[in-house]
């Protein structure tokens, strides 16, 4: 069960997609993310599946690591088709029982978000499979930069994700731990109902909360040991550097971009593709 | 009550990347009674063996036969057998979570659903067990030292009444006196209650002064098998997996090496100084 978050977990094969700068892979996301948006036809949507599973592909991640993310939000997704399903008001009523309707309409917008939230999550959990935590925020610093004038603390904020991420794991072979430690005492989290299963979970949350507060403690201590100071005139062991395949990579995901554009205004003219 | 291991494998996470073969075709009885130690390089298997035996993981093949019956074929009686096997889990201290000691030792016996009365009875016989003293019966846990927490956490499992008792290293960063404390406990339950205990340790000292048996696990295998004596005179076998042997054993096969004509199965303090005084006796006649 604690195995399925795939969030941060970085899966260590080695891919072109893994050797990316992580700078350049978080650009590419982020356009993927923004043209999921603007994306109004199932034909675009063919192509940004089939893309994705190119991408995947070359990633040698195995595509059971990518569906496991879905899993976690599978609630939300059911909640949006069910809203978009019954909520579309439309011109072709097929059903109607009450406030609820079924319409044409709505049928095409509950899968049309569906489709965009099942790529969104599998789209950023190929960046996070592909990229180690450390390379992604540092890319983040890097990329939060500019906004350092205006007073934003770059290095700060991505030292507190660095920070956050390194412990994802930590905390959960804890709470691994903790449950083990408690079924052998004969806790039980599985049965019962909904208040007797939020009161098994005081025996795990109290020690992990412990637990955790002592391991942020001794960091903080261990980091104010070695006179951490925060950004000024820190070097990097690890410099990004832009490589031959980074630009390679981006000229691709500006075609991606020119084909998202055409793909919009092909259905424009062909409405009846849908 | 004798436990028994068929050809027990198991692998974590099974089919990605990840995939880790932590025990492999392991095979294995524990009879009733016995004091086992279980030593092994840190990886070797030793955490997913014990973890294996009260059910709490289930194996990739293999069975686990607890009175001849396996303890996964019925689910319902798997809390039964976490009650009748109790573990304690390497640095038990940190699963207290209750207000009171008393009521951190009681969950156990609480949750295996015990009568008021009995659970009473074993909270404070499991304590007295370890040696805590019942004006910290209502202390919060938290407040204690460290050696007092651990032996808290260990009696919250020997509340339940477990006829067999199985400690992940029960020592690991204690003081000298807080590991004497522990070790005096277990070995008062061993030979008071008659219970099973299989003590997993780094300590080739403690191993050698208690157990009857001991087990070398080395990369998810069982390596060797056998009494103290047996175990402990491969000095050079227990080198190669990384381990050691008491440092008795040490001074002995240097003796020998220096052409004395001594045993080299000796490896306790007190057995050595009585061979050693022999040894001296034979000489000076």
């Amino acid at each position: 069960m604690i195995r399925d978050i795939t969030i941060g977990q970085f899966y260590p094969v080695d891919s072109p997609i893994h050797r990316l700068d992580a700078r350049v892979k978080l650009t590419m996301t982020f356009i993927y993310i923004i043209t999921l948006f603007m994306i109004n036809s199932f034909i675009g949507y063919f192509f940004v599946i089939g893309t994705l599973l190119a991408v995947i592909k070359v990633s040698k991640v195995p595509i059971k690591f990518m569906l496991k993310g879905i899993k976690s939000i599978m609630l939300i997704i059911i909640f949006t088709a069910f809203i978009n399903l019954f909520m579309t008001r439309g011109e072709q009523i097929l059903w109607q029982w009450g406030f609820l309707s079924l319409t044409l309409e709505g049928i095409f917008l509950a899968l049309k978000m569906c489709i965009r939230l099942v790529l969104l999550i599998i789209g950023s959990s190929v960046l996070t499979l592909t990229t180690t935590p450390i390379q992604l925020t540092d890319a983040i610093e890097y990329m939060l930069r500019p906004f350092k004038k205006i007073g934003v603390p770059a290095h700060e904020i991505a030292m507190m994700m660095t920070i956050a991420l390194r412990f994802i794991p930590t905390l959960l072979d804890e709470t691994d731990k903790i449950m083990k430690a408690q079924q052998a005492r004969g806790a039980d989290f599985d049965t019962g109902n909904l208040m007797q299963k939020a009161k098994s979970l005081i025996p795990i949350l109290v020690p992990l909360f412990i637990s955790a507060f002592r391991r942020a403690e001794e960091l903080a201590m261990a980091m104010e040991a070695r006179c951490y100071h925060g950004d000024e005139n820190r070097t990097r062991m690890n410099r990004m550097t832009m490589q031959r395949r980074d630009y390679h990579a981006l000229v691709m995901g500006l075609v991606y971009i020119v084909a998202i554009f055409g793909l919009r205004y092909v259905s424009y003219l062909l409405p009846f593709i849908i | 009550m004798s436990i028994k291991i068929n050809h027990l494998t198991h692998i974590y996470n099974s089919g990605t990347a990840f995939e880790k073969k932590a025990l492999d075709d392991v095979s294995l009885e524990i009879r009733k009674g016995e004091f086992v130690g279980l030593i092994g390089h840190t990886g070797s298997g030793k955490s997913t063996l014990i973890q294996h035996l009260n059910g709490i993981i289930p194996p990739t093949q293999g069975e686990i036969l607890l009175d001849g019956e396996n303890i996964h074929k019925d689910k319902a009686k798997l809390k039964e057998v976490r009650r009748r096997i109790g573990l304690a889990f390497q640095y038990p201290e940190y699963q207290l979570f209750e207000m009171t000691v008393y009521k951190d030792v009681a969950f156990g016996p609480t949750n295996m659903q015990l009568p008021k009365e009995e659970i009473h009875a074993n909270v404070v016989s499991a304590l007295e067990t370890v040696g805590i003293a019942p004006e910290l019966y209502e202390k919060s846990p938290f407040e204690l030292s460290g050696g007092q927490k651990r032996r808290v956490a260990i009696a919250g499992v020997l509340a339940m009444n477990p006829e067999v008792l199985i400690l992940d290293e029960p020592t690991a960063g204690l003081d000298p006196k807080g590991r004497d404390e522990i070790l005096q406990a277990i070995k008062r339950l061993h030979e008071e209650r008659g219970i099973t205990v299989i003590l997993v340790s780094h300590s080739m000292e403690d191993v050698a002064k208690l157990v009857d048996r001991i087990i070398v696990m080395h990369d998810g295998k069982i390596a060797m098998l056998g009494t103290p004596k047996e175990v402990f005179c491969h000095v050079k076998d227990l080198e190669s997996m990384g381990l050691a042997a008491p440092q008795v054993s040490y001074v002995f096969t240097a003796l020998k090496e220096k052409g004395y004509e001594v045993p080299l199965d000796v490896y306790t303090v007190e057995e050595a100084k009585k061979v050693l005084l022999n040894f001296v006796k034979q000489v000076s006649v």
